[in-house]
């Protein structure tokens, strides 16, 4: 995933929340990333300090909350938690899962001045 | 960061984070579409008093918003949009300029996505089909307000089979919805049977894989039955087509696939 893509949605977001909420100043702000969102998180924090810079959120701390891997497995039928995208399904062993979780990427909340 | 093509290195010259840098861009001969300049951020002001903003919003809401109004102005004319998919060089234009031969009178439409040149829309205006390119400057992927202005320039009579050929990358395209029916995943013989293993998140949101240069495989070792095994790991859903640009070994059935998608494009909206 393009991290500094993501970190321009993440400026657009704050932006118009600025507007609409009217603050001029992010302190804190907390994003949910899920295992499988194919996010790199170092590389996701360096750009967000670039991509921050000129806007409400130049200089806020960061913080990035995880959410776990979640698939349906075709031969048991089941919702499960997995840790790696390949791994056998934890209840019946099976091979062919299909990811239903793990891929959001959010704004959870921020503090704001 | 993009871990593929290294854009955004560090570098935010040309990589603009101003919303307003989608405008900043110039129609060239053919209403090609060129991104990659940008302006400087806006400032807003307000009123200071601590507070939290629950937000829960998704960080790629505002690509979705653009999306979802892609898809509603595809939906009026029963367009069928395909988001075609794949690393740099795997056949793209090439299945594209046989396809298109292939629909022969079928009204069809071109969105090239690259970061460079024209190259691929010339090739499609070659076959007498409308193509617009979009440069996506450092951009490694088409986003969805690209592909809304790219269809303001786009004839679409009703029934249209749009292609959407995004930028040449296995990973970043996958997070990006343009408003599309389905992504195409192409993938060619010489890139190795661990792709699918590899950049599993592209082939997990696609619906059909074209396994293309199908004639080069008696030259590269490759394990075809391996390869299709790989895709249905990472998606036990998709479907599989082996396919030659080259020879047109296959192109029928992919062809079969487009009618059929387009059949129940059309059913879908009547009864919309
Ligand atoms: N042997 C063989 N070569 C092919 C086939 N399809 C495409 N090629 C060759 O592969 C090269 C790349 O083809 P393109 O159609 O430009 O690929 P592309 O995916 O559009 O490339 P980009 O848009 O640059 O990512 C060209 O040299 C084609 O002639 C095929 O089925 N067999
Ligand atoms: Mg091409
Ligand atoms: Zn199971």
């Amino acid at each position: 995933m393009h991290e500094m893509a993501l970190c321009e949605g993440i400026r657009g977001i704050i932006q118009d929340q600025a507007r609409a909420q009217n603050f001029s100043r992010v302190r804190r702000l907390r994003l949910e990333i899920g295992r499988f969102a194919g996010v790199q998180k170092e590389a996701l924090a360096f750009a967000f300090d670039v991509v921050m810079r000129g806007s409400e959120a130049e200089g806020a701390e960061l913080e990035m909350l995880d959410l776990p891997g979640r698939a349906v497995c075709y031969d048991c039928e089941a919702e499960v938690e997995i840790d790696d995208r390949f791994a056998p399904c934890p209840r019946c062993g099976g091979g062919k899962l299909m990811p239903t979780g793990g891929s959001e990427m959010r704004i959870l909340d921020m503090e704001v001045t | 960061m993009c871990n593929v093509c290294g854009c955004g290195q560090g570098t935010v010259e040309g990589h603009s984070h101003d919303d307003s840098h989608h405008h900043h861009h110039h129609h060239g001969e053919h209403r090609d579409i060129h991104y990659g300049t940008g302006a400087a951020g806006v400032a807003v002001p307000g009123m200071s008093q601590d507070r939290l903003i629950e937000l829960e919003a998704d960080i790629l809401s505002k690509n979705d918003a653009f999306a979802a109004a892609n898809r509603t102005r595809l939906a009026a004319t029963g367009t069928l949009a395909l988001n075609l998919v794949s690393s740099p060089g795997s056949g793209k234009t090439s299945l594209l300029v046989r396809t298109i031969e292939r629909l022969g009178a079928h009204p069809v439409a071109v969105i090239e996505g690259d970061q460079q040149t024209t190259n691929d829309a010339d090739r499609i205006r070659a076959t007498g089909a409308p193509a617009v390119q979009v440069n996506t400057g450092k951009g490694c992927h088409l986003d969805g307000q690209m592909v809304g202005h790219a269809l303001d320039h786009l004839p679409l009579e009703q029934g249209t089979v749009l292609f959407i050929e995004n930028v040449g990358n296995l990973v970043c395209p996958a997070g990006f919805d343009l408003g599309e029916d389905c992504k195409v995943a192409i993938l060619s013989v010489t890139e190795g049977e661990d792709k699918p293993l590899k950049y599993p998140d592209m082939f997990t949101a696609s619906r059909l894989a074209l396994l293309n240069k199908t004639d080069l495989a008696p030259h590269c070792d490759v394990d075809l039955d391996l390869y299709e095994a790989n895709l249905r790991r990472v998606n036990p859903e998709i479907e599989v087509q082996r396919v030659s640009a080259r020879t047109g070994e296959g192109l029928d059935a992919w062809i079969t696939w487009l009618n059929a998608r387009l059949a129940a494009k059309q059913a879908e909206d009547t009864a919309a």
